[in-house]
């Protein structure tokens, strides 16, 4: 990456997403799967977001590609808002997603060839056979899958190919963004390394940005420029990942960062973990004010009675609490 | 005499397309109140292994053969009545996924009663009594009235509390912990991993813990047993495992995972190829397809274990040939393998 800001590639703002879930016969409550997050990736940058299940991080994903309609906010793609067909068109091929679970994101019915394919047919990318049978090999090297194993199907894959082939079905459409859900959490601990290289160099090569999800926070932060942290849909904190993980600021992100196992025996006993007390509440029964006050040692009345806005507690390092 | 004895166990899946190998040729000692670590990928065989010891495997998995002793009595060939009697009273087991292992139609309540009920004379009042009590130690609050409600009515996390309440109840020697955290957050899991030590010192039980997080390991265990396709690579002291690892595929584990401390991002070192196909398994090592010291002898004669630590025994062709096994457990550390 380089030291000089450009513009952003992609920019996220006040972006919500709710979800009507019926509570009652005749009752609807909105779950706010996603309540007011902003946030901007540089070209060439990955950005991680980690979280607890439930906490919105993946909502946050495919809102993004507009897999959902957001309910309220925008998202602004190389200079332009998403909006209308035409725009979205185009920023369907430019924007692309890897999926976390590789045997149920690739169709038991189609060859691999179909499958990375898909992209290129779908946007007319190849103007003929050839160039399309071509194409299809290119990415298959590129992933590093033999293209002998173009007509074979999905099931004859392990996990860490099928990955390989969700991710060469990412690339078809020679996309700038790419969102990757939860892309390793699936796979073997030996196979996760060859899979995150693998995004690493691709990254490299093709100038790719990406939108990295992902619970495992030691993984996150391999991978990842900067980490945002979220809890209950909102935003806590967001940071460069040495500096989210070094000194983080909100409580939440202290206790999730001293929670992470260490494979290290010293390390981890020398660790201090703070052990949050109780569950994640419901995101139908949201506490009033900031969603972790019910589980923050440092609650006050005010945290009861206002939402903490993100802001600057040091350059680049932003934080949403109400005691910083 | 250890608490629980296994030697040579080797058990087998009869499959249509041939036998899978899935543990092959096992043998560990677990003494009492002690905290053992098997780690391992998928279908390395560390969950059978906890199956085999319980013996409820599922068709078409059987013990071929080997011993596992408790307490010196032999529980291989014993009637399942006489299994019966052992399970959730001597050994328990809690189970990764906490929702499809709690009966859906039963009340909490009725769950933990049940286990009392059958391995206790306890009358149903004090049956009550107990599971009430037992949702108190860990950390299940108003546990009159979860004792009413159903599963789905908990959250992940008082999910496998309630499990590990269940396999408690009666004071087994033994817990074993299948991946009991790998379907819960982060935080959770430091609450589970808390509980789970802080129960094993109150009541001095012995904790086998299957993971494959070597993070959980490194936390909470006091002894290790890597295992690959159904073999062991590996054995010893945490510390003697991540400190001075013996055997390539540790090696290439460690290697392969991030570390939170690494500020500068240094590349992973992947282990190439892909996990060993278990109805394949080559003559020797399970691991040579994989490792990138592989020598000639890796490939035609699979490895025994040597002892090449006090505390740490290790199965690879490359202490063999760079002298750092011994015939029998050495005496004191500091003379070993050049250890500090």
């Amino acid at each position: 990456m380089s030291d000089k800001r450009t513009a952003p590639l992609v920019q996220v703002r006040h972006l919500k997403q709710y979800f009507p879930v019926s509570t009652g016969l005749f009752k609807k409550t909105m779950l706010k799967a996603v309540d007011d997050v902003s946030f901007e990736i540089e070209k060439g940058e990955t950005l991680g977001l980690v979280g607890e299940s439930g906490c919105g991080k993946t909502t946050v994903g495919r809102t993004m590609l507009h897999l959902y309609k957001p309910t309220e906010g925008e998202i602004w793609f190389d200079g332009t808002k998403i909006e209308g067909t035409q725009a979205l068109h185009s920023y369907r091929r430019r924007a692309q997603m890897v999926f976390q679970d590789p045997y149920s994101s690739l169709n038991p019915r189609m060859t691999v060839a179909d499958i990375v394919a898909e992209p290129i047919d779908v946007h007319h990318l190849c103007p003929n056979k050839k160039a399309r049978e071509d194409r299809i090999r290119e990415l298959m090297s590129l992933v590093g899958l033999n293209t002998e194993h173009a007509t074979r199907y999905a099931h004859e894959f392990s996990g860490g190919q099928r990955q390989r082939i969700g991710i060469a079905r990412a690339l078809a459409s020679q996309p700038e963004f790419i969102v990757c859900d939860e892309p390793v959490s699936a796979l073997d601990v030996s196979i996760q390394a060859q899979v995150i290289n693998m995004l690493e160099d691709l990254q490299q090569q093709l100038g790719l940005t990406y939108l990295f999800i992902a619970h495992d926070i030691s993984v996150v932060k391999h991978i990842s420029n900067r980490i945002a942290v979220m809890y209950l849909g909102h935003m806590m904190e967001l940071a460069s990942s040495n500096e989210l993980t070094h000194h983080p600021l909100h409580p939440y992100t202290i206790s999730l960062m001293s929670a992470v196992p260490l494979p290290d025996p010293r390390e981890s006993r020398k660790q201090q973990r703070i052990v949050l007390e109780g569950d994640v509440p419901s995101p139908l029964k949201m506490p009033s004010g900031c969603p972790f006050r019910t589980r923050c040692s440092r609650a006050t009345e005010e945290c009861a009675r206002r939402c903490p806005e993100m802001k600057e507690a040091a350059p680049g390092h932003f934080v949403a609490c109400h005691h910083i | 005499m250890s608490m629980l004895e296994v030697k040579d166990l080797h058990t087998s899946f009869f499959t249509p397309s041939g036998e899978v190998k899935a543990v092959n040729g096992l043998s560990f000692n677990l003494e009492k109140g002690k905290v053992l670590g098997i780690v391992g990928e998928s279908g390395s065989g560390k969950s059978v292994t906890a199956y085999s010891i319980l013996q409820i495997l599922t068709h078409p998995g059987r013990i071929v053969s080997g011993s596992i002793k408790l307490h010196g009595q032999e529980l291989v060939g014993l009637s399942d009545e006489e299994m019966r009697r052992i399970r959730g009273n001597k050994i328990s087991i809690i189970f990764q996924d906490p929702m499809t292992s709690l009966n859906p139609t039963f009340t909490i309540g009725n769950q933990l009663m049940e286990a009392i009920l059958l391995h206790t004379d306890r009358t149903r009042e004090q049956a009550q009594q107990r599971a009430i009590e037992m949702l108190n130690l860990v950390g299940i609050s108003e546990p009159e009235k979860r004792l009413e409600q159903y599963a789905f009515e908990l959250s992940g996390g008082m999910r496998q509390r309630v499990m590990i309440a269940m396999a408690l109840a009666c004071e087994p020697d033994i817990l074993i912990a299948d991946e009991p955290t790998t379907a819960l957050d982060v935080t959770i899991q430091a609450q589970i991993l808390e509980l789970m030590l802080r129960l094993q010192k109150e009541l001095g039980m012995a904790i086998i813990m299957i993971t494959h997080d070597m993070g959980v390991i490194a936390q909470i265990c006091d002894e290790v047993i890597v295992m690959y396709a159904g073999g062991v690579c590996e054995r010893g002291t945490t510390d003697e495992i991540f400190y001075h690892p013996m055997h390539e595929y540790t090696r290439g584990l460690m290697r392969s995972i991030p570390h939170m401390n690494d500020d500068e991002k240094n590349r992973l070192i992947p282990i190439t190829g892909t996990p060993i196909d278990l109805l394949n398994m080559p003559k020797g090592c399970p691991f040579a397809p994989r490792c990138d010291a592989a020598m000639k002898i890796c490939l035609q004669e699979k490895p025994k274990e040597y002892w090449v630590g006090r505390d740490h025994l290790s199965a690879c062709w490359m202490n063999v040939k760079e002298n750092r096994c011994y015939a029998e457990r050495p005496e004191a550390d500091e003379e070993v393998n050049g250890r500090e």
